[in-house]
This record gives C-alpha cells, structure tokens and sequence, in this order.
C-alpha cells in the first residue's frame, strides 16, 4: 500500500512591498508572495532569517490579512530582546525578500461558516489573529455579531485603532471594547484594569446563545479569561486559546 | 527555496549556545505555555489513569495508587514545534514501562487521551524502552495545571506537543490513529531532530 503523502510547506520568498508602523512597538509587513495558496483566519506563517554565514534563525507570526485581502500582511510586536523581530520591525525595509512558509495551524482560525455570536479577546498584539476573522468577516460581507475585547497597555500602544473604530462605526454588528492596563488619556472613560471576570461577564454574550470564543494574548491573560469563561458556563470546547510570551521572539 | 538566499543586515545571536539544539530551534529561560483551550480542571479525587484499547485486561489507576507506583527522575531537554528549545528540564514521574508491565498486546500504536479532549499519538515503540513518562512533579514541585498538571506524559525526543498535557491514559491501538494537532497541519511523528514539524516535512 503507498501512503498518501502531504505536500511539504516549502519555504518561499515573499516580497517587502510595504512597512506601516502600527504603534510605537509593532509594524506591519506587507508581503508579495507569489501564488499563496490562501489561509484561514488565525492562521500563522514561519519565519526564517538567514544571515551571511549561514546561521538561520526561525519564529512564528499570526497574518493579519483577511483571506480576501490582496496581499499577506504580517503584523510584528518588537521585542527588547528578541533576536527575529527587532531585524523584522528595524531593519527590513521595502523591497527586502523575506523567506517564510505556512499557512500553519486549524484550530484557532474561522472562517464565516463557523458562525457565532463571536466573541474575540486580545492582549496586546494577541489581536492580529483576531483582526485576521474581523478583516475576513468584513470582506465577506457576514453579519456575525462580533465582540472584540481588547486590553492594551496604553492608548498608542492599541494596534489597528483607527481601523477599529471606523469599522465599528459603520457596521452595528461589531463592537470594539477596549480596557488600558497602564496609562490611559485624560478622560478616558472605558475600562482600565485588566480583563477580569466582572468584564467577562459584562460582555461575552450568555452561553445560552453559545458563543465562539478566541482568546490570544501573553499566557496569564489567556489563563485567566480561559478559566473565568469556563467558570461562566461557556463550553470549554466554544473557547480557543492562542498565547505568545516571554518567547524570546 | 533559499539556496545562497540570506537576509540583508540580519546577524543572529551568538552561536555558541545553539550546537545542542536541533534545527530551527532556539534557547528559552522560561517555560512558555501553549494549548488549545481553557485549561481543564480535574480534582485528585477525580483523576485516574488508565491503559485500554488492544489488552486483555484494561489496567487502571486512581491519584493514591499511582503514587505508589515506582517513580523516577528525569533531566531532559525539551523542544516545542514552536521553536523554543529548553535545555536540562527537571522531572519526576512513572515510567511508560511501569505502566505496560505484564500487558501483553500486538497493539503497534498508541493513543495518549486527556481532559479537554485533546489526543497524539505515537508508535508503540516509541513510549517503551525508558523514553517515555506520565510526569506529575516539574523542577521538584507538584506540576501546574498550565503546564499539564495534575499529570503529563513526557515523551522528550519528541517535539513537545507529544508530551500531551492533562493527560488520563493511554489507548493501544493496531493502527495509527492521527491525534489533535497531527490531524491539523502537524507532523505524524515530530522528531525535533528532522526537523518534522508540519505535513510532509
């Protein structure tokens, strides 16, 4: 008998067509790559830097773009030490060749046939494979009711505001919800502590309506807003969990 | 794709730390976490273990019967398909040899399951003959429920998402029945070392 045997995700080189710094920390990569085959919405690519003598170095980074869109679009959080994504936020400029492969991952995607209510939770740059479902539920035309919850450091630290914001002002079924952790502009009157329970319970919808959960951020928040719905009444198998963190990225 | 390509500017870190890690991996401090959902909460009085599928008589353990089981201690380093590489892991556990002692099966394969609904699975072969565990003590202390406690198997020479957390037991199986992730995009067997991360790699 011969085994079917998957096709290998080959490494390929994308095109740097544009960089748009999002916030003071991230920047979006704007990617030309030639005869993508498409990916879901969560989805992640590889990637991989080559230096001069041969030393390689690989990460992991959500698509930020809507299967929809025309081009891939990566979207980097910088991190101090991080050895791959100062190069991608610093150093790569338009016109740069990036090798990457994906797309990877299926669990922690949707497409529009999954339905909802959706109910999307992010910290920090844990939003860019929410802001992927929201982008391809725009282009797609779907009226999925759709909650983003949002926590952020700051309010320029808040990737993809604008956006955000016009979205959520033309189109009735979205609403963005944001909190700030650290330091919020004078007269803010929306959350600011971090997401809790008490939030949670505030605005997921009632598990009675049998939301679809996506939760991606750095590990405790994830930990807790997985543990706080659960407590909720919400089927943990309704409640996908993504985490990035002190990986070293 | 990428023969002679490099990244223009791009330096990478020292090299020295890298010559143990396989390829595409780097060095982690911490512990990072990864799963795909809410982590499952199972009581001690609730937990037991257990071993079905192709035996003649299914073997099954409650949380005090398994601490009497012979335990040991493990160092290890530990490779996520994630990238992040941890090298000298301290553990402690109940060996997959202990646990299949006196099974007789023809069983080739074996399906480790747990709470939350997530599955791998591995050849037989692979989790006998001292490579494999069900860990329950991390670094010398109870092992946390984010990283897998109250139990995990441990499977080191594996990509890491074979080390299944929460885990409640193991299925024998004749055949070779894709887990969780395998059946999602990542590779059947995950040898770090071949770098066997995705389909087809």
């Amino acid at each position: 008998m011969v085994a079917v045997r998957p096709r290998r995700l080959a490494w390929r080189l994308a095109e740097v067509v544009k960089v748009v710094p999002e916030t003071p920390r991230t920047k979006s990569l704007v990617l030309e790559v030639t005869s993508w085959e498409g990916h879901k919405a969560g989805q992640h690519v590889d990637v991989r830097l080559t230096a001069e003598d041969g030393y390689q170095a690989q990460r992991s980074y959500s698509i930020a773009s809507a299967p929809e869109d025309e081009r891939l679009v990566l979207t980097v959080d910088r991190l101090e030490d991080g050895e791959v994504s100062p190069y991608l936020t610093d150093v790569l400029m338009k016109g740069d060749k990036l090798e990457l492969r994906g797309p990877i991952g299926g669990y922690f995607a949707w497409e529009e046939g999954d339905g909802g209510p959706l109910f999307l939770v992010a910290g920090g740059s844990g939003v860019v494979p929410l802001m992927a479902m929201i982008r391809h539920r725009t282009a797609v035309g779907s009226d999925v009711p759709t909650r983003l919850l949002y926590s952020s450091r700051s309010y320029e630290e808040i990737i993809y505001r604008k956006e955000q914001e016009k979205l959520a002002a033309r189109d009735g079924s979205v609403e963005v919800i944001h909190t700030l952790t650290r330091s919020r502009p004078e007269g803010w009157s929306g959350y600011h502590r971090r997401i809790d329970a008490e939030m949670l319970a505030e605005l997921a919808w009632s598990p009675d309506e049998n939301p679809l959960a996506f939760v991606c951020g750095p590990t405790p928040l994830v930990e807790a807003v997985g543990a706080a719905l659960v407590d909720l009444g919400h089927d943990p198998a309704q409640v996908k969990t993504e985490r990035f963190g002190a990986t070293g990225g | 794709m990428g023969e002679g390509f490099f990244s223009r500017g791009f330096r990478g870190r020292s090299r020295r730390q890298d010559t143990l890690l396989p390829p595409g991996q780097y060095l982690v401090d911490g512990f990072p976490v990864l799963s795909a959902g809410p982590t499952p909460r199972t009581s001690l009085e609730e937990w037991d273990f257990s071993v079905v599928g192709e035996i003649d008589e299914p073997k099954r353990w409650t949380w005090e019967e398994f601490q009497t089981l012979p335990s040991e201690e493990i160092t290890t380093d530990i490779h996520c398909v994630t990238k992040w590489s941890k090298l000298g892991t301290r553990w402690e556990g109940v060996s997959v040899d202990t646990l299949l002692e006196g099974v007789e099966t023809t069983a080739g394969y074996v399906t480790a399951f747990c709470d939350g609904d997530y599955t791998t699975n591995l050849p037989l072969e692979e989790v006998t003959g001292g490579k494999a565990w069900v860990a329950y003590a991390y670094d010398g202390a109870p092992l946390e429920p984010e990283h897998g406690g109250p139990a995990r198997l441990l499977v080191p020479h594996l990509y890491f998402w074979k080390s299944a957390k929460w885990v409640r037991g193991l299925q024998l199986t004749s055949y070779d029945i894709p887990g969780f992730w395998e059946s999602l995009g990542y590779h059947n067997y995950g040898d770090p070392w071949r770098e066997q991360r995705y389909w087809g790699d």
